[in-house]
């Protein structure tokens, strides 16, 4: 029992150590890349960008939820 | 690092472990976790205008991946997610225009601040009370077979009960039947003005105003609680989508902020989802019971000493 909830714990803290270098990437893609334009489009074209914010939010919702399901997925069927 | 839409400067890194502890409340709770995430921001220098408008962006990412969860393991009631979401959407423009007559009068931070206290503290009372008590009825009885039938079903007892079949009991037309929540009749207004509420809130405080919604839910509508927490998370989808855009086009969002906050919350929803089956309904209230009440210390530190930290 003790052994299971070790193992568990172990796949946790790797699954999580993956999800931080992922973050770490996606923080230098979005703010570095995407930043300045969000901010002249919140100050020049607010429909837009109101459309824009909940797609964006939509979107990385559903693609991180896909790939830290596919990564969980992976790292607990090598581990076994 | 500085955030150029909301002229702050934060820690990216904080937004992240912010993010991830909504996302376990959000996954567990069913509550966008907005008691949280709104004093947060304003501990960090964010104006309460920006914290509404960015929680709300936030939300609609957590609550798309928490509901996904809870629709798998049949957690949601689509036909009740739906009607709240029309009541709700009503709710929330008029919170959001609340919130504009603040910015115009020039004392938002401090008008919110005050309804935000007042409300985290009382919702912490009133399910402590709530759950203790329901508890207390069911310690100490033998465990019957009715009783594993209704564990078994998720349906949950609470000891608001008989205020609640009260509240089914009023016959105002159009009658709606929710099978899937085991209501076999209410009232349609009945269903409006408890969204409405909820969408104010969450249109005046930011999140999903889950801390509002779910005991409502609960308590007044007599949804079990493990459906109220993922038709909650099904109806926040709607409504919050539309309180970002609204917020949007009024100058409130930040989605950069909004966007590094969600990439912990991701990780925090998917253990907060399985954590629900380990739990009764009363145990799942008791344990919410703190959170507002951490809110609301933490907007009294800022309205005390109006310093972030």
């Amino acid at each position: 029992m003790k052994q299971d909830a070790a193992k568990s714990l172990r796949v946790f803290a790797l699954e999580l150590a993956i999800y931080a270098v992922f973050v770490a990437v996606y923080f230098f893609l979005v703010l570095h890349l995407l930043g300045g334009w969000l901010y002249r489009l919140e100050v020049q074209h607010r429909v837009v960008y109101a459309l824009v914010a909940i797609l964006l939010i939509a979107g990385q919702a559903v693609v991180l939820d896909a790939v830290t399901t596919a990564l969980f997925r992976l790292i607990r069927r090598r581990w076994r | 690092m500085f955030f150029p839409i909301s002229h702050t400067h934060i820690n990216p890194f904080y937004l992240v472990v912010v993010g991830f502890v909504i996302g376990i409340l959000g996954g567990f709770f069913g509550v966008g976790g907005s008691f949280i995430a709104g004093p947060a921001l304003r501990l960090m220098g964010v104006d309460w205008n920006f914290a509404v408008g960015t929680d709300l962006a936030h939300i609609v990412g957590k609550s798309i991946v928490a509901a996904r969860k809870h629709r798998s393991l049949g957690n949601v009631d689509l036909k009740l997610g739906m009607i709240m979401a029309l009541g709700t959407i009503g709710g929330a423009e008029g919170g959001a225009q609340l919130i504009q007559a603040l910015k115009r009068a020039g004392n938002v931070n401090s008008g919110v601040s005050w309804v935000a206290i007042v409300v985290y503290i009382g919702i912490s009372v009133f399910m402590l009370w709530e759950s203790h008590t329901t508890l207390k009825l069911h310690k100490g009885r033998s465990r019957t077979v009715s009783d594993a039938k209704a564990a078994a079903s998720k349906a949950d007892h609470s000891a608001f009960g008989s205020v609640t079949k009260k509240i089914q009991g009023i016959k105002i037309w159009p009658m709606v039947s929710l099978p899937t929540s085991g209501i076999p009749e209410i009232s349609l207004w009945t269903i409006l003005l408890v969204a409405l509420i909820g969408g104010f809130f969450s249109g005046f405080l930011g999140g999903g105003a889950g801390y509002i919604r779910m005991p409502s839910l609960v308590y007044v509508l007599g949804i079990p609680t493990h459906l109220a927490v993922g038709t909650d998370l099904f109806e926040i989808v709607i409504s919050a989508s539309y309180g970002t855009f609204t917020h949007a086009i009024k100058g409130n969002v930040d989605i950069l902020i909004a966007l590094v906050m969600h990439t912990g919350a991701v990780i925090g929803a998917q253990i907060g989802v399985v954590a629900t089956q380990y739990f009764a309904g009363p145990k799942i209230r008791l344990a919410f019971v703190p959170l507002p009440l951490i809110g609301a210390a933490i907007v009294i530190y800022t309205l005390a000493t109006g310093h972030k930290l």
